[in-house]
């Protein structure tokens, strides 16, 4: 699909040559350490600054989610524009395990990220050996099915109205007990666990082999084939390990709010997780993060101020495409180097 | 029983007479342009309102004539400020920047025209049935295929016979090499970009007429021209035809058996599709 038009020289592909190593390049280690930090005692500058502990639970939340996207997105260079579909059935999976089978937080995530891991595995091996822009196509319309599913099963999944009617109960870790629904820092300590599981895997899976082989294939499929790497396959467990993280972003979202919104499974959702990873720059690690942050604190603050958000969200979508392509980390990072 | 069937598969055909004009406006710019035109169904729903605005004045014909020309210009004029700046680079900005511009969309119909569904009447004679036995059978119904099949006629003879056409279908092959025999590729991707959103605007106009204006008209019908898209094959215009047709047969015959799947039987034949013919029944091999 590479035509005429300006020379790749703006797009942020033709950027990386340089910098296989996930992070920052001022110096790593600071910047690792400083984002940690912010992290940890984000409960308490939060407060401070005019912002609410559970404003900062969903921005842990959905950087989970855009950062698991930014696996495939910018470490893989394939473009899923469909991963609400996984966010949403880790959900649904936790709602209606806690409210039809079993009364346990864990099982319920487990439930959720399993259905998703299965749903991703076979749609995987149908879309995996599309690319580019008909891959992202057919992304998007797969992440339709269970918008539909959740919207009509009504007497099941409460269809548009969502499912509520159950709440995240106590975590049972056997010598002791975490009250993450009534102790709402409890409940950011556990989303932060998580995230910070989540983040260390995939950073390392990014250091490994495979990690690089997934580098060589964004930056040259067509060599990596060459050189004997089975393209597909890696394409292939990349999205699911996408997939994965990003369902377990969304059964602690559900669990956020005792309710599963058949919204996160919807088009929309798929297209903010793309926006925060472009906006804090897909080139790097922690960009996803940073391009939560900014998005949920600006929709948080338009969302109060307006009936009419979403125009100004789309508005904020053209103005982040046409000048600010590179995101926050990718300018800052140009700067740096020149 | 036989009735009820037919029913559905008449429905469902003019559903998917929908969904293809729809859709066949998405395939010209994404052929030639490369982009995912997020925003068609936003154009959708700015040809109904306008119809429906401008029908006081200049009646039904009226709207339904002029209204798909103005959505065009519109058109034309954001592909002329924003769409062109993206072109060549990384698919994702196209994308992201015409979900902006869908939102926008929805959300300015429903600040300009409100949340509520509006009436957008027919003339009589066309909204009364054809015959009693086959009641569904209105004239409207019937107008809107014939309309239809005009519309997709003519598109074809335009892409056939003129020379803006056979340039558009050569664009779509090789644009370097369109380029380099000396047509302006700008101000083709222009025309181009503008006669899908005309498609758009027909289409929104007609929809209109038979399901009344919601500000969510053009979400709604987006999605499953995507599937067709993809069931007919990128790159194929009669396959993107043919791909509306049957996903909207499929989904209306669906309907009388299993109402709550009609929806999602789309996306099953979607999966079909790609597990046994990964480029789509019409496409061609290589393409994309």
């Amino acid at each position: 699909m590479v035509r005429l038009d300006k020379p790749a020289e703006e797009s942020a592909q033709s950027e990386a040559p340089a910098l296989p190593v996930p992070g920052f390049r001022i110096d790593k280690r600071a910047a690792d350490a400083i984002v940690w930090l912010l992290l940890l005692t984000m409960p308490f500058w939060l407060n401070w600054i005019g912002g609410y502990t559970q404003l900062g639970t969903r921005v842990v939340i959905l950087a989970l989610a855009a950062m698991s996207l930014n696996f495939l997105l910018g470490y893989t260079g394939v473009l899923s524009f469909g991963h609400a579909a996984y966010f949403g059935l880790g959900g649904y999976g936790v709602g209606l395990t806690l409210k039809y089978l079993v009364p346990n937080t864990l099982v319920g995530m487990g439930v959720g990220i399993v259905a998703a891991i299965v749903a991703a595995a076979i749609i995987g091996a149908l879309i995996v050996r599309l690319r580019g822009i008909y891959f992202a196509m057919v992304t998007i319309a797969f992440g339709q099915v269970f918008y539909f599913i959740a919207y009509r099963w009504n007497n099941v999944t409460g269809g548009d109205d969502g499912l509520s009617g159950w709440h995240r109960l106590p975590i049972n870790l056997g010598f002791t007990q975490i009250d993450i629904l009534h102790n709402k820092l409890a409940f950011y300590y556990v989303v932060l666990f998580c995230f910070a599981v989540s983040v260390g895997i995939m950073a390392l899976l990014l250091r490994s082999p495979f990690g690089r082989t997934l580098l060589a294939i964004r930056e040259n499929e067509r060599r990596a084939r060459f050189l004997g790497i089975p393209v597909d396959r890696h394409i292939w467990l990349s999205w699911l390990i996408s997939c994965t993280f990003c369902s377990l972003a969304g059964t602690l979202y559900a669990l956020l709010n005792n309710f599963s919104d058949p919204h996160d499974l919807h088009w929309e959702q798929s297209g903010n997780f793309v926006i925060m990873a472009v906006l804090g720059g897909m080139r790097s690690f922690w960009g996803p993060l940073i391009g939560a942050g900014i998005f949920i604190v600006l929709e948080d603050y338009i969302s109060s101020r307006t009936e009419n958000w979403e125009s100004f969200i789309g508005l904020f979508f053209v103005l982040v495409v046409l000048f600010f392509p590179r995101g926050v980390l990718g300018v800052i990072r140009r700067r740096t180097t020149q | 029983m036989t009735q009820l069937i037919l029913y559905n598969v008449f429905n469902g055909l003019i559903i998917g007479a929908f969904y293809a004009l729809m859709a066949l406006g998405l395939s010209l710019i994404l052929n030639l342009s490369g982009v995912i035109n997020f925003a068609h169904g936003g154009f959708l729903a700015v040809g109904g309102y306008l119809a429906f605005t401008l029908e006081p004045y200049i009646g039904f014909w009226g709207g339904l004539l002029l209204s798909p020309f103005l959505t065009a210009a519109i058109g034309l004029i954001i592909e002329r400020l924003l769409i062109r700046r993206l072109y060549g680079r990384d698919p994702l900005y196209s994308l992201l920047l015409t979900f902006g511009l869908a939102f926008m969309f929805e959300d300015g119909t429903r600040f300009i025209w409100g949340p509520a569904t509006l009436p957008f009447t027919v003339p009589d004679w066309l909204s009364s049935p054809l015959s009693g036995q086959f009641f569904f059978l209105t004239g409207y119904r019937l107008f809107m295929v014939l309309l239809v099949t005009a519309t997709v006629i003519a598109l074809f003879v335009i892409l056939s016979r003129t020379r803006v056409g056979m340039r558009i279908r050569a664009g779509t092959l090789d644009l370097e090499t369109v380029s380099v025999l000396g047509v302006n590729v700008r101000i083709l991707r222009n025309i181009n970009f503008g006669l899908g959103i005309y498609l758009a605007g027909l289409a929104g106009v007609l929809a209109a007429g038979m399901l009344g204006l919601q500000p969510t008209i053009g979400s709604d019908l987006i999605m499953p021209s995507f599937v067709a898209i993809i069931i007919g094959g990128l790159g194929s215009l009669p396959g993107t035809l043919l791909g509306g047709l049957l996903i909207g047969v499929a989904s209306g015959v669906t309907s009388v058996f299993f109402p709550s799947a009609s929806e999602a039987v789309i996306y099953v034949m979607m999966g079909l599709v790609l597990l046994v013919r990964p480029r789509g029944l019409l496409g061609e091999e290589g393409r994309f």
